[in-house]
């Protein structure tokens, strides 16, 4: 179990993480979700004792990062996979981290078996792919078979064959019971992994639900529809107790998966539709919508069409869309 | 105990990199190449050497000619061993793994320390006696007077010279600031105050200047110098221990 408690950053007069108090507990994978910027590598930083925090406090199992005793056997963490000297072994970077926390040597050669790299534990790290270093950092955080696990952005760079092995990786520690803690920037990532969220953005907690809770409360979908018998439709709609609202050049929406029962009202009043359409919001559309105000860096000129919606909250979330689409390296 | 495993680490760490074998083997080959030329040449010279000069000629001291360039190798390992933590980011990973930073460091520079002992005794006692066999004629030897103490003291000050560089690349963490101060410092500017009449004074306070003071046998003309052999190297030892108290604060107070 990972406890912060009002963990908080700051760089001068910037915050980078504000005031965070959440639990990750064991057997689910809790997925760390928020812009690039958002304060996620720092707050993992911050867990792992490498950044002081300006206030608050993070337990781990209820104890502080510097008191655990060979800290690797309670929490293993992959930051970056690049973070290894070029010029050692897979077999020797593995080496010198179990040394250090007296694991036996022997783990080194099952963690290495279990990610796969036994044919080049005595290659230099140097000629790993991105995809072979993030293997290696896994093998890394599995070496003292801790009960915490904690991945930064770790399906970043790989091909579709490595994502699915690590997706599968993170589940199945969680159903080992452990601690599984991982950020990501992409929401349909965490929609494939994770049990329960938190959301952050600009360092501050936005949601902490689980992922069904959020599925419920975000998969929104709106019948779109286009007439050019608007009036005698909008009667036809209040005659059946349905509201409608008005969107952009005369589109009405309504709220809900109704497009059905809409189609034979319209047939039954001999109403001539032009256009007549379910529109999903996806997850990621919740998610950009949710952290649309605190993006930190917005694209700048005209925002594109919104898609649907109230024209404030649309117009921030293409901007966050664009920003978000921007993604690179988290600093 | 968690020292000890801590050391072990560092031990694995040091010897599986190839920088270690380069950098040590270069001050090594450089060192004992470089003094065996001087020490050929002073041979050759000593004909149309002044009677002065002859007076004032330290045999032991020009069999160490070498060091001079071969300490600059020795920089380059104490430098590498610390800052290659923080260009490769690995500072992360050892710092989770040992999140006791002082256990972490004072393992790192006891391990590297030891390494750099070893080699730097070893290349020590080799410049001399080889020093010693291509002066010939005007060489000395290791039962002489002070002879002894100032071999034990070359070997000394090349493991010295490597500590006080790892001290500065944990003040400083990028190989290339280190390097860039650290090798002009000792190459040419330590070089240029000491010999410089108004800054030989400060200068001689200097960690190589005072630390090479224990190679000397033959004491100079006209010396006014206020410190004997082990005093200058007791000064170089103070250099080391501020270096390492730097580095210390600067990796327990900052982010990693």
């Amino acid at each position: 179990m990972i406890e912060l408690s009002g963990l908080t950053k700051r760089y001068g007069e910037k915050v980078a993480v504000d005031d965070l108090t959440f639990t990750v507990r064991p057997g689910v994978v809790t997925g760390f979700l928020g812009p690039n910027g958002a304060g996620k590598s720092t707050t993992m930083r911050m867990i792992l004792g490498l950044d002081h925090p300006t206030a608050g406090d993070v337990r781990i199992d209820g104890r502080q990062y510097h008191e655990l005793p060979d800290p690797l056997t309670y929490i293993g963490a992959l930051l970056d996979a690049k973070a290894v000297h070029g010029g050692r072994t897979a077999r020797s970077h593995l080496l010198w981290l179990a040394q250090s926390n007296g694991i036996p040597a022997h783990r080194v050669d099952t963690v290495l078996e279990t990610v796969g790299l036994t044919a080049v534990a005595r290659k230099k790290a140097k000629g790993f792919s991105l995809g072979m270093s993030q293997r290696l950092g896994i093998a890394a955080t599995l070496l003292g078979d801790p009960r915490i696990l904690m991945f930064d952005e770790p399906v970043n760079g790989l091909d579709p064959e490595g994502i699915h092995w690590i997706r599968s990786l993170m589940k199945s520690l969680a159903a080992e019971g452990r601690t599984v803690f991982v950020s990501s920037h992409l929401m349909s990532e965490m929609a494939l992994t994770a049990d329960h969220l938190i959301v952050i953005g600009q360092g501050r907690l936005l949601a902490d639900t689980s992922m069904a809770d959020f599925v419920a409360d975000n998969a929104h979908a709106r019948v779109r529809i286009r007439t050019p018998d608007r009036e005698r439709l909008l009667d036809a709609l209040h005659g059946a107790g349905i509201t409608a609202q008005d969107a952009e050049d005369g589109v009405l929406e309504i709220e809900g998966d109704a497009a059905e029962r809409i189609g034979e009202l319209a047939a039954e009043h001999r109403i001539v539709l032009h256009e007549l359409s379910v529109r999903r919001s996806s997850l990621e559309e919740a998610f950009m919508r949710l952290t649309a105000g605190s993006v930190e860096y917005h694209a700048q000129g005209a925002p594109p069409a919104p898609p649907w919606g109230a024209e404030g909250a649309a117009a921030a979330f293409g901007a966050g869309k664009q920003a978000v689409a921007r993604t690179s390296a988290e600093g | 105990m968690t020292v000890m495993r801590v050391a072990r680490s560092e031990w694995t760490k040091i010897r599986s990199v190839a920088s270690t074998a380069w950098t040590l083997s270069l001050a090594v080959v450089v060192t004992l190449a470089l003094g065996m030329l001087i020490s050929a040449l002073s041979r050759r010279e000593s004909g149309s050497m002044d009677p002065r000069a002859r007076l004032s000629f330290d045999p032991t001291l020009v069999a160490f000619a070498g060091m001079t360039l071969g300490q600059l190798a020795m920089i380059v390992f104490g430098v590498l061993v610390v800052s290659s933590e923080y260009s490769t980011g690995m500072i992360r990973t050892s710092l989770a793994a040992v999140p006791r930073r002082g256990v972490f460091l004072a393992s790192k520079i006891a391990v590297a320390t030891a390494l750099a002992l070893v080699v730097g005794m070893a290349t020590s006692f080799a410049a001399f006696f080889l020093g010693q066999a291509m002066l010939g004629p005007l060489g000395t030897s290791l039962g002489e007077p002070g002879v002894l103490r100032a071999v034990v003291g070359g070997g000394l000050y090349m493991t010295l010279i490597a500590v006080f560089s790892m001290g500065i690349a944990t003040m400083l963490r990028s190989p290339l600031l280190s390097l860039g101060i650290l090798m002009p410092f000792f190459f040419l500017i330590s070089n240029i105050l000491g010999n410089v009449s108004a800054t030989k004074k400060v200068g001689r306070f200097l960690p190589d200047q005072a630390g090479s003071r224990i190679m000397e046998v033959v004491p100079r003309a006209a010396d006014d110098t206020p410190y004997g052999p082990w005093g200058g190297l007791g000064i170089m030892v103070l250099w080391v221990v501020a270096a390492l108290a730097g580095g210390y604060a600067v990796l327990r107070r900052r982010d990693a």
